[in-house]
């Protein structure tokens, strides 16, 4: 882009409207409308049949479990469940969708007008819903060739696995106003779907994805500017960074007086940076029409009061009981209710125990060791009661903070528990006076400097001597007594007649 | 060729007298077939009724029949009994084409569930019949393949979409056939070629594995040389499939026992709007006023009435089926089976010229217009307005089965028209299915049945009924068949050596009567 000269002031004048569609895919055994198997992984085109392949003479029956996680989710998203909905064809033609129409929801979708609470910045923004409905997934193509895309490809290679997946579209309103803000929305948002388990919602392996749509309007105006369509982004990091970019780009172009046309963009990560999408790579009119294979959906108020008797407890609510509980602080509370498993984990080695230290240690080196061992929460070696008999260890002084760390390593390697590996590699914390006062002494004879300048009121390099005893005793050391033992052994040596 | 004792050739019978013979052990199921292949060996070089004959797996289908039938084993009432199966349904691993270029090739990966159920009843499928591309026509001549002959006279149309079958079933070359009714595609034929048609209530019969034209108004039924054949047919076929959300959970299971109840005392309204003054061909007219008289005769009470939105069923129509058609046949691109062009320059470009090269003129023509009839800013004027119309003509007929238990008319407004006749004018030929397209519409049921012939070629009388009113509708139409006891069938015109088979492809005016 050329960058035209940037009227600053003219610029701090718009605001950022934001609305962002979120497609999720559901964690139903089966694929929307057949029998197929919905997992992530198989071999490709293994997990289809002559409906999901859109063979001739098939016809789609729907997957009630699937009806019953977008409600549950509508629910959740207190949004109202229609009476009667219906399933339209979206008609566009793309060699990864077997029928070349998609069977989707269009003006009578199953859920209607919610809304989602989210913190930003410790402040409570409400973010309007307008629609959560059902459709299916399409299936992927690979477009081999110098452009990578449809046209000009040498070959074009098409998975139909994913075809036929369950897929809730959920259409935010305009209500989100910067990068931050759509990040936190999509954090809740994900957080609420892994609450009601409805979908693994694994932004990694595309399961849940967002097209955002961004305008920017001057302070004050109500009527919306000219909108801009980023599609599939597909990690948190991506949609902050797009949104920043594009909300900045729209930006200059009006603060040089310039116009913006309406358009579909295509994120590019490694660029960092969004571009037009060829026009003919989507269609504009996709010929909506009810699907005459499928009846409508009829949703009785007590089919909806049984799924919304059933929903479990909401991240806002989790995240208002931990806090009550525990009295740890937002950040805190937030991460850890983010993920129903962590919160689970930390639940339990919290009980009886300090929850600010257990959310140190779930939050913090539980996390690195996760990452260093290529694993997760779900499949963490270190359960729950392993890590409380280490942090309990800790608590009485047997191990240090930092033999601690060794010792949570080698539970991740060995799979031992923490007394073992303590007594084993005599990880035991040393807190034997006698036995530290001889390397106390030497380490102050041997930095004479160091101990005058204590002496002359820098307390702040008592910390270097200390970190030098704890080299000595290759941190086992109980560093409370080494510091004690280092400023008695510095007055001593004080007192003593020059 | 293999001939009954009086001289009827097998495949000629009834399904009923097929049976009685079977029962008694005056011939196989081997038997009946080899006489039907032979038939059509004998006579599809100049009808091409067919585009699949499938010789070796009926006959082996029918030596499974001989032999459970030898063992014992109970046998439903058309065990045995060959049939002709447009090629709209799907046969797994048998060439299925849809009458198109297109699916030349296609051979589908799974059966029907009417295909299924047609071998569970151990009925014989003989092979796959021709057809208008995509059931998009009134004549056969849209198939991609070449048209079929009316056996009646080679010159002329059997109709269409499933002019195959009901030709087949009018040449003897099979005792019953399986046609497809999204506008009048079933009667139409059965009308022009002098058999019975039943287009079943909506829902009545699964749709999964018909190869969708309009899927709100397709439906499967039976096509045979008298109604109780056509009743037993639609009997074995009908039932929920849970694979089609559109079937009906529960359907009455018995529509012969009642057969014959007769008419006495049933109400049955003769609608104005099917006898224009204009449009109708006389001959026609006389022959459906005449059936008229004779339902009157047998007992029923026969009034006067009006349908006025029936005037506009013929326009809906010909928004909603090409609306549907567009979206449906949209999965025809070369991407996963049937005909892909070589040499394309990209993928987009391999689905335009493959799409471009393989269907044919008739089918661009509906997915234009269906693809027109759903534009943004087109939508509400044109699919919507239709949708309106498509419930005028639903309480139109709600209001007239308050009064009647049947509604009658002709099938058609004209006999078998030549040949050519209509290909340049889609109008004309749209008009074709002006009578029964109201009944698709609205998803109730309807029966074509013969009432006898206008310049020596066959008309067709249509009984109406409510949605799910088979029975009585079937019941009706049996006590007409047997009272005016039309026996006449297509002249032997193409057996043995009376006539010079011309070579299929031929223009009609190559056919030679050779008279002995």
């Amino acid at each position: 882009m050329t960058s035209p000269v940037v009227d600053e002031t003219a610029a701090r004048h718009y605001e950022t409207v934001i609305g962002i569609e979120t497609h999720c895919e559901l964690a139903t055994a089966t694929k929307m409308f057949c029998a197929c198997p919905a997992a992530f992984g198989a071999e490709p085109n293994t997990r289809v049949c002559p409906v999901c392949l859109g063979e001739p003479g098939s016809l789609p029956v729907v997957n009630g479990r699937a009806i019953e996680f977008a409600a549950r989710i509508g629910l959740a998203l207190n949004c109202r469940i229609a009476e009667r909905s219906q399933f339209h064809r979206k008609n566009y033609f793309y060699p990864d969708m077997p029928k070349n129409y998609q069977i989707s929801q269009y003006d009578e979708p199953l859920c209607l007008g919610g809304h989602l609470d989210v913190e930003v910045d410790g402040e409570l923004r409400r973010v309007g819903i307008t629609r959560v409905h059902l459709e299916e997934d399409t299936g992927k193509s690979l477009h081999v060739g110098a452009t990578g895309r449809i046209h000009g490809a040498d070959y074009s290679l098409v998975d139909y696995n994913r075809a036929g997946i369950p897929l809730v579209e959920i259409v935010s309103e305009p209500d989100l106003r910067s990068a931050d803000e759509a990040r936190a929305y999509a954090e809740e948002l994900r957080a609420v779907l892994l609450a009601l388990g409805v979908s693994d919602a694994k932004l990694e392996e595309g399961s849940m994805r967002f097209d955002v749509n961004i305008s920017l309007r001057p302070v004050g105006h109500a009527a919306l500017g000219t909108k801009v369509e980023l599609k599939n982004l597909n990690s948190l990091r991506s949609l902050h960074r797009a949104v920043g970019y594009e909300a900045e780009r729209q930006r200059r172009v009006l603060a040089g007086g310039g116009k913006l046309t309406q358009e579909t963009r295509h994120w590019d990560e490694g660029r960092g940076r969004t571009e037009p999408m060829r026009s003919k790579e989507f269609a504009t009119d996709y010929r909506y029409f009810p699907e005459p294979d499928l009846v409508a959906i009829q949703a009785t108020p007590v089919w909806v009061e049984r799924i919304r008797a059933t929903l479990p407890e909401l991240p806002a609510e989790r995240r208002h009981r931990l806090a009550e509980a525990t009295g740890l602080g937002a950040r805190e509370v937030g991460w850890l209710a983010r993920d129903p498993e962590v919160l689970a984990y930390f639940t339990e080695v919290a009980a009886g125990r300090d929850p600010r230290v257990v959310a140190g240690w779930v939050m913090g080196e539980l996390q690195r060791d996760l990452r260093e061992f290529d694993r997760t929460m779900a499949d963490n070696p270190v359960k729950p009661e392993r890590l409380g008999e280490l942090l309990d260890l800790l608590a009485a002084g047997t191990v240090s903070a930092t033999a601690a760390k060794d010792v949570l390593a080698e539970m991740f390697t060995t799979g031992a528990r923490a007394a073992t590996i303590v007594e084993r590699k005599g990880l035991a914390q040393i807190s034997d006076t006698g036995r530290l006062e001889s390397v106390v002494a030497s380490v102050v004879a041997a930095n004479p400097d160091l101990a005058g300048k204590f002496r002359g009121g820098k307390q702040g390099v008592l910390g270097a001597l200390v970190g030098q005893v704890m080299r000595e005793t290759k941190g086992r050391a109980n560093p409370k007594l080494v510091t004690e033992l280092l400023r008695r052994a510095i007055a001593g040596e004080d007192a003593r007649p020059r | 060729m293999s001939t009954s004792g009086a001289g009827v050739p097998l495949a000629g019978l009834t399904a009923g007298e097929l049976a009685e013979r079977f029962a008694r052990g005056e011939t196989t199921a081997v038997e009946v077939t080899g006489a039907a292949l032979d038939r059509i060996r004998a006579t599809d070089d100049l009808l091409h009724a067919f585009l699949t004959v499938t010789d070796e797996q009926a006959l082996a289908d029918a030596r499974a029949v001989d032999e459970a039938r030898r063992r014992g084993e109970p046998l439903g009432p058309l065990a045995g009994a060959p049939l002709a199966l447009k090629d709209v349904l799907v046969t797994k691993g048998t060439r299925t084409t849809a009458g198109s270029r297109i699916l030349e090739e296609f051979r589908p990966p799974y059966d029907a569930t009417v295909v299924a159920r047609l071998r569970r009843a151990g009925v014989i499928v003989v092979g796959k019949t021709n057809m208008d591309e995509f059931a998009m026509g009134s004549s056969t001549e849209n198939s991609g393949f070449g048209p079929t002959r009316n056996p009646w006279d080679p010159t002329r149309v059997p109709g269409g979409s499933s002019g195959g079958s009901a030709a087949a079933v009018a040449a003897g070359q099979a005792t019953l056939g399986i046609g497809t009714d999204t506008g009048g595609s079933i009667r139409q034929p059965a009308s022009l070629c002098g058999i019975v048609g039943v287009k079943p209530t909506y829902g009545l019969v699964s749709r999964y594995g018909l190869i969708a034209f309009a899927s709100s108004l397709d439906q499967v039924g039976p096509l045979a040389r008298d109604v109780r054949g056509a009743a037993t047919l639609l009997e074995a076929i009908a039932g929920h499939d849970p694979r089609d959300s559109t079937s009906i959970p529960e359907v009455p299971a018995d529509l012969t026992s009642g057969l014959e109840r007769g008419v006495e005392g049933m109400r049955i309204g003769r609608v104005a709007e099917l006898f224009p003054s204009e449009g109708t061909e006389p001959g026609v007219l006389a022959r459906v006023n005449e059936a008229v008289d004779r339902l009157e005769r047998l007992g029923a009470r026969v009034e006067d009435c009006s349908l006025p939105s029936f005037e506009y069923a013929l326009s809906a129509y010909y928004l909603i089926a090409p609306a549907e058609a567009s979206s449906n046949l949209a999965r025809y691109d070369g991407v996963r089976w049937g005909l892909r062009v070589k040499d394309a320059t990209d993928v987009v470009d391999m689905m335009q010229r493959t799409r471009e090269n393989g269907f044919g003129a008739e089918v661009k023509r509906r997915i234009m217009l269906g693809t027109y009839a759903l534009s943004a800013g087109y939508y509400d004027a044109y699919y919507g307005q239709a949708q309106r119309v498509r419930t005028l003509v639903l309480r139109d007929l709600e209001r007239a089965f308050e009064r009647f238990d049947l509604l009658v008319g002709p099938t058609t407004p004209t006999v078998a028209f030549p040949l050519g006749a209509r290909v340049d004018d889609p109008l004309s030929m749209y008009l074709s299915d002006v009578f029964t397209v109201p009944v698709n519409l609205a998803g109730n049921a309807a029966v074509s049945v013969p009432a006898g012939l206008s310049e020596g070629l066959p008309v067709g009388l249509q009984l109406i009924a409510p949605a799910l009113g088979e029975a009585t509708m079937l019941r009706a139409a049996w006590a007409f068949e047997q009272d005016l006891g039309f026996a006449e069938r297509p002249r032997e015109i193409i057996v043995d050596d009376r006539v010079q088979i011309a070579p299929n492809g031929d223009s009609p005016g190559a056919i030679k009567e050779v008279r002995p």
